[in-house]
């Protein structure tokens, strides 16, 4: 299976349909204010402008984002932003305690969204999650690799070892150019669809993302 | 023809009694003083005196009949009548009991021992003047004068706030705020954190780009939050604190010093709370002194025995810098944090009255490499923040203000081990799920201990509250599945819901807050309040019924519109007839008739609605496959209007 395949795979039937098939006349909801006919995963009423529960969406789409792992941190603020500016509580002040409810949720969503996008582990996580069985749990991918446990625990030996800032400082720098590697290898993994490759990087970055936090713990702790 | 229909934005119905425009004012409530603001066509004033003070000092006295002064009389009563006199009230803002052993001894309060009945959740009860009173109460008192300050200057009724917080300000705090704000008849539309609150006042004005950081030292608290601002947007970063550290420690500092050196003369003396307020004073004017002079004398007096003391700026500094340290050590976190290098700041913004310490601009400048910023008054840069956020929440604006949780969330689990549920500096509001089961069969009912703080141990955090979730239908253990969502807002304060998954019952959650009021003093306290008080709660449900109505009446409107033709001319001028009363009703006082008559609308127009909806699946269908349109409905994500 090429990549492009894998993409359209990845793009369907991962998340519950917004909308039940069984019956034709549940394509659309009626809105909660005019009680009129609303398209799915609309965020306002095209009638009466009334704001719209979130509904079901993966975080791309309910940014407006093409799904894959390569996400430009610029663009991210930029529809992240342009999505708050209409769906943030603040816009909702004075409205009905309804549409404030919802003005949450709708707000909730998109941080929630925003924050599994913007951080490269979460990211990868969550398309492992969205590309291989809908059931298991975001971050269940565990892999059997004694390669990676070996090299996990030479790095925390050494670190436990390390007597002086400038030591540990060495083995974070080491630790942060792994990270880039890791996270460069995520993007040509994803992008060539090979999810075991994949998998097994980002099993890595959460160990490389560990390593990072206890270096500077450990860093705060010979420095004082 | 029909006549052209006038249509509001719903929820934008004018207010007949509120005379014109909505309006909302600012307020920052502080420690040491507190500053009320209007905004104004996207700039903020401040609110001033006759004499054209614009600091509010956040001290109140309290007569014999309990009525209560508030500002600079109140201050002046502190010298000479100081056990009416309270001042930094706000120090004990969601402080339990259990919170007193590190307080007691240091603050210038008599506490009143803790409730003998404890249904108010083991808030502290500050003793003064003869009265008890919890902190709520007297911050309700400092914001009622703040609002009758507005009222005489912009003669007219207030009814709605911007109220600021620190930022580091947990969950009891913030509630204790806002029910603060409800006692003294405000509507809180939003808290905003205070370095927020300043970064909205510097960026406007200065058109600032890039990442900001605001180091906001106040009387009692201390904050600072790196912020991203783009464009209109504020968006915080990462934001740290200590809610308990401010200038009231440097004058504490300074106060000992001077007690030191009293004990040194004249051995060991009991000093009433009288006797710590006056020091505390000394200290304060001491301090303020030695920002612009080289050094000084000052004098105190206890049980008729002067001392004289001479303090030079280095000594002052030397008693200053654990303190301010802390400050530069919490900044250094934050910056971590964030992952921000202090070569990225653009910018640094000094709030707070304690930030003219000169140590202070020292050491931040020594930390940022740059000269801070300091061109807005730092006294009233939150105040006009605040100001300029209330005029954005009631008329709409294109400023955003993205905010981040300042503390992890957690609950507790086995061993008194914290699993943090929701991390610092996630950004608002959020709700994360969390499921919990059961460990006994038939067990019908849990308790979850939900605290606030970034250590391992439940010991070492804050306890919010106590969740009781009953009505868990038996079954073995470990097979209900019960579902606990807790969500914060974009106050910055938290709820919990819960559900069990199985069966699908929604779980009862019993909330005992640690450190609250519980929702019956709450409501005893508002119908105590001044006469009044009655009469702001039914003006408060008739707004809510005019906006509610207002809503309708709109998206009706909409409708017509939209679909109109729907009707038969009988039908149309029957809708249109009750609209006009649902109107008429709104233009009145009476708040039932407004929600007898919207909802006589709704019901009258409901065959409207269900000939809209067989029209808009007609045409969603057209003879087309289900699937095709599911298909065209997910390539179509727009976001309108």
């Amino acid at each position: 299976m090429d990549g492009s395949e894998r993409r359209e795979r990845m793009g369907h039937g991962f998340e519950p349909a917004p909308i039940a098939t069984a019956h034709g006349e549940a394509a659309l909801a009626a809105c909660w204010s005019c009680f009129g006919p609303v398209r799915p995963a609309i965020l306002f009423c095209q009638t009466c402008t009334a704001v719209q529960p979130p509904g079901q969406a993966d975080h791309f789409s309910r940014l407006g984002l093409d799904l894959g792992y390569d996400v430009d941190a610029a663009d991210l603020d930029r529809v992240y932003f342009q999505h708050q500016r209409q769906l943030h509580p603040d816009r909702f002040a004075t409205r009905t305690p309804r549409e404030r409810a919802l003005s949450q949720s709708q707000a909730t969503a998109l941080n929630e969204a925003y924050e599994t996008l913007k951080d490269p582990l979460r990211r990868a996580d969550y398309l492992l999650h969205l590309s291989r069985d809908a059931a298991t749990p975001e971050g269940c991918n565990l892999v059997n690799d004694m390669e990676l446990l070996t090299e996990a625990m030479e790095l925390r030996e050494a670190l436990a070892e390390a007597g002086s800032p400038a030591e540990v400082r060495v083995l974070a720098a080491r630790a942060a150019d792994d990270i880039r590697r890791c996270t460069s290898g995520l993007s040509d993994a994803f992008a060539a669809g090979d999810l075991d490759v994949a998998s097994r990087l980002t099993t890595r970055l959460k160990y490389l993302r560990k390593l990072a936090d206890d270096c500077r713990t450990r860093r705060l702790q010979l420095s004082v | 023809m029909p006549p052209l229909l006038q249509i509001h934005e719903p929820g934008a119905t004018p207010e007949p009694d509120s005379g014109g425009a909505p309006l909302a004012i600012g307020i920052d409530l502080g420690t040491t003083n507190s500053v009320v603001a209007v905004g104004r066509g996207g700039s903020a004033e401040v609110l001033r005196d006759e004499d054209g003070m614009g600091l509010v000092p956040s001290v109140v006295a309290y007569a014999a009949d309990g009525s209560a002064i508030v500002g600079e009389l109140a201050r002046q009563l502190l010298l000479d009548r100081p056990e009416v006199v309270v001042s930094s009230i706000k120090r004990l803002m969601g402080r339990g009991s259990a919170d007193l052993k590190t307080l007691a001894g240091t603050l210038p309060y008599e506490l009143a021992a803790p409730a003998d009945t404890d249904t108010a959740g083991g808030m502290v009860r500050v003793v003064v003047g003869g009265h008890t009173l919890s902190p709520v109460e007297i911050s309700a008192d400092i914001l009622r004068a703040l609002r009758d300050r507005a009222e005489t200057v912009l003669g007219r009724r207030i009814e709605r706030a911007v109220v600021t917080v620190p930022a580091y300000f947990d969950d009891a705090a913030r509630t204790a705020t806002r029910d603060a704000a409800r006692l003294a008849g405000l509507d809180v539309l939003r808290l905003v954190n205070e370095p927020t609150a300043a970064a909205l006042a510097y960026g406007l004005d200065d058109g600032a780009e890039g990442i900001y950081a605001v180091y906001d030292l106040g009387g009692g608290t201390f904050d600072v939050s790196l912020l991203n601002m783009q464009k209109g947007v504020f968006q915080v970063l990462a934001t740290g604190g200590d809610a308990s550290l401010g200038g009231d420690d440097f004058d504490h500092a300074v106060a000992e010093h001077f007690l030191a050196g009293r004990k040194a003369k004249y051995g060991e003396e009991v000093l009433d709370s009288t006797a710590v307020k006056m020091a505390l004073m000394t200290g304060r004017i001491a301090k303020e002194c030695l920002s612009s002079q080289k050094w000084g004398e000052w004098s105190l007096e206890v049980d008729g025995r002067h001392s004289l003391h001479r303090l030079e700026r280095p000594e002052l500094e030397a008693l200053l810098t654990p303190l301010v340290e802390r400050t530069i050590d919490i900044c250094a976190g934050v910056l971590d944090d964030a992952g921000i290098d202090p070569a990225d700041v653009r910018g640094v913004v000094l709030v707070g009255g304690s930030t003219r310490v000169p140590l202070v601009r020292k050491r931040v400048a020594e930390l940022f490499g740059r000269e801070p910023l300091s061109d807005i008054n730092p006294d009233e840069v939150v105040a006009v923040g605040a100001a300029l956020q209330a005029e954005a929440l009631t008329r709409g604006s294109d400023t955003l203000l993205l905010d981040v949780t300042p503390l992890s969330l957690g609950i507790e689990t086995m061993g008194g081990i914290v699993e943090k549920i929701i991390p610092r500096n996630t950004p608002i509001p959020v709700a994360k799920a969390q499921e919990f089961t059961t460990y006994q069969d038939g067990q019908r009912a849990m308790s979850i201990q939900v605290v606030q703080g970034e250590r391992e141990l439940v010991a070492d955090c804050r306890s919010l509250a106590q969740f009781e979730l009953r009505g868990i239908p038996p079954m073995t253990a470990g097979a209900a599945r019960i579902q606990v969502m807790f969500a914060v807002d974009a106050d910055g304060l938290l709820t919990v819901s819960a559900r069990e998954q199985t069966t699908g019952t929604e779980q009862t959650v019993a909330v005992k807050p640690s450190y609250g009021l519980a929702e019956d003093d709450m409501a005893r306290m508002l119908y105590e309040a001044l006469e009044h008080g009655a009469r702001d709660m039914q003006l408060r449900v008739l707004a809510e019924a005019r906006v509610e109505a207002g809503r309708v009446v709109g998206a009706l409107a909409s409708a017509l519109v939209a679909d109109g033709d729907l009707l038969t001319d009988d039908e149309r001028r029957a809708i249109e007839g009750q609209m006009a009363a649902v109107r008429g009703a709104i233009a009145g006082e009476d708040r039932d008739a407004i929600t007898a008559a919207a909802e006589t609308l709704e019901a009258l127009s409901r065959p409207f609605a269900e000939r809209r909806m067989d029209r808009g699946i007609r045409a969603a269908l057209g003879g087309r496959d289900v699937r095709e349109f599911e298909g065209a409905a997910e390539g179509d994500r727009e976001i309108g209007p």
